[in-house]
């Protein structure tokens, strides 16, 4: 089975190391065959960014997303350019502060906001909402992120994004439970 | 070891354990990954990275540098490689081992430094001015780029000529689960078994393996981007001039086993044939994976020389031959020269800094 991940937002947001997290934890970690493409602008911050993972079971041969399962979007311009080109029955993450829609079968998380005030840094957005997708999909374990985060993120920074990390993966959960019952 | 890798990672982990020991480079995106890890890892295994002041300076330093004995490579893209064709054509001419890695963007012009394309397929053919023959690889995932960095440096070194590795921009940003061998093998110029008074540095038989001597060794060489004797003095008489082009020719077209690389899934009950090289083939394979019709596939990874026999005889009484690519269709031109005229030539071209898609190509196999 080929599942299909786009995180797409700005330029800045931690969307290529969000990729690369996940696409080492669902292939380095749990051995699964993965490849994580990007696209992003000439600009280091600010402009359009986003980042893809392919997950399957087989051989990849095209890398790219072109029938997306889930997507994120962690800003408007994004959210407005990919959502329409989500699979039917796909999964779509938006946050609640930089998109607003009228779509109801978006999922609208607090991903920025939980950043900032339960770990004060707006920074760890994106290893928070990957928390927030292991706890919701069930595409990756915690676990493997875990330890995909303590290969591929500074030093000084592992503690921090773990936190996220376990926030985000609470959220899903909490999130999780509310939508079943 | 499962690992997740990048091509460009992959390709600067190839080039250290081919034993390249010198780069000289101006960094250019999407190639620039390279450059960093050679500055970070050459000068822990003895080696030398320089930034040079642009890819003129860069080109020639990797000249100087293989010249005096040290395996050496640059990488660039586009604008750069354009840049640097006159020093791939005096390394031709001279002889000399060289690695050119191209990770190729979107053009022309400065174009699309973030993007990918094929766009300098035909510029790596005929990119310098003269007429000679040139070698270039093209890998379609991570895992290749490693490989085919071992065997540009290989190939270099055996044939005393510049290698050309064409990577593109979305192969060099894109990571992918690999797993390289502990142990590589490596090739290393033979030193020549005669004494200096008797030494020829540019000898009729100077082919494949041949020993050739680097400057510094006690060796006389002398070197020259004008056309020369066997001694490397200048010349101008046509009989000279021919048996020296003959020689640069003869490098190519003697070793076409040795250098025809391609990957082929023939099928007899097809009755259309796709030609495709580097991440175009992704797309390409794809498709045919998604069509119930049967396909015959070849995708070069030496793309030059271009396997022109192969070609010819895959196609051969087949209906037509599709052949995707991402640029205004250069593949197209060198499959059509191969295929005779009772088989129709589908081209597939996409040119804006985007992967073809697998749907594209599906279209042109209904």
């Amino acid at each position: 089975m080929r599942t299909e991940v786009r995180l797409s937002g700005r330029g800045g947001q931690g969307l290529i190391l969000a990729g690369i997290v996940l696409a080492e934890a669902c292939g380095v970690y749990e051995e699964k065959e993965v490849v994580q493409t990007q696209s992003y602008g000439p600009e280091a911050r600010g402009g359009a960014s986003r980042s893809e993972v392919v997950i399957s079971d087989q051989q990849i041969r095209y890398p790219r997303a072109y029938d997306p399962d889930i997507l994120v979007a962690l800003s408007q311009p994004a959210f407005d350019r990919f959502a329409p080109q989500v699979k039917k029955k796909g999964l779509i993450f938006a946050d609640s502060f930089y998109v607003h829609t009228d779509r109801k079968d978006v999922i609208l998380m607090p991903f920025s906001e939980t950043a900032r005030e339960e770990l004060g840094r707006e920074v760890v957005t994106n290893v928070l909402m990957l928390g927030v997708l292991s706890a919701a999909t069930g595409i990756v374990k915690l676990d493997s992120l875990k330890k995909a985060i303590k290969h591929r993120v500074r030093r000084a920074f592992v503690e921090l994004n773990l936190q996220a990390l376990d926030v985000g993966f609470k959220l899903g959960q909490e999130e999780w439970r509310k939508r079943s019952s | 070891m499962r690992r997740l890798v990048s091509g460009n990672e992959a390709c600067a982990e190839a080039a250290l354990r081919a034993g390249i020991r010198f780069f000289g480079g101006y960094p250019i995106t999407p190639s620039t990954e390279i450059a960093e890890l050679m500055a970070e890892e050459l000068p822990r295994v003895g080696g030398v990275f320089i930034q040079m002041e642009d890819e003129i300076a860069s080109i020639m330093a990797i000249i100087g540098a293989s010249a005096a004995g040290v395996p050496s490579m640059t990488a660039t893209s586009g604008p750069g490689f354009s840049l640097m064709q006159e020093g791939i054509g005096y390394a031709a001419m001279t002889e000399v081992a060289v690695v050119v890695v191209n990770v190729m963007r979107g053009g022309p012009a400065t174009g699309l430094p973030t993007k990918g394309s094929q766009a300098d397929f035909q510029q790596a053919r005929w990119g310098t001015h003269g007429d000679h023959p040139v070698v270039a690889l093209t890998p379609r995932g991570v895992q290749e780029c490693f490989t085919l960095t071992l065997r540009a440096v290989e190939i270099s070194q055996r044939l005393r000529v510049p290698v050309i590795l064409l990577m593109d921009e979305f192969i060099g940003h894109m990571r992918e689960i690999v797993s390289f061998p502990e142990k590589v093998e490596v090739y290393h110029r033979q030193k020549p078994r005669v004494a200096p008074s008797e030494y020829i540095h540019y000898a009729p038989d100077n082919n494949y393996n041949a020993p050739y001597a680097s400057f510094g060794e006690g060796y006389a060489i002398h070197f020259s981007g004008l056309n020369h004797r066997s001694d490397g003095f200048p010349i101008n008489d046509a009989p000279t001039i021919r048996w020296n082009n003959e020689r640069l020719r003869a490098k190519i077209e003697d070793n076409l086993a040795y250098l025809e690389d391609n990957y082929v899934d023939d099928d007899p009950d097809a009755d259309t044939l796709i030609v495709a090289f580097g991440s175009a083939a992704r797309s390409a394979y794809e498709a045919k994976l998604l069509t119930d019709k049967p396909i015959a596939y070849i995708r070069a990874l030496t793309v030059w020389p271009f396997p022109d026999a192969t070609v010819r005889r895959l196609a051969k009484g087949r209906k037509r031959v599709v052949v995707p690519e991402m640029n205004e269709g250069q593949l197209a031109r060198e499959v059509e020269r191969c295929i005779g005229t009772d088989t129709e030539l589908v081209s597939v071209t996409r040119n804006d800094g985007s992967m073809l898609t697998p749907k594209e190509v599906l279209e042109a196999l209904r």
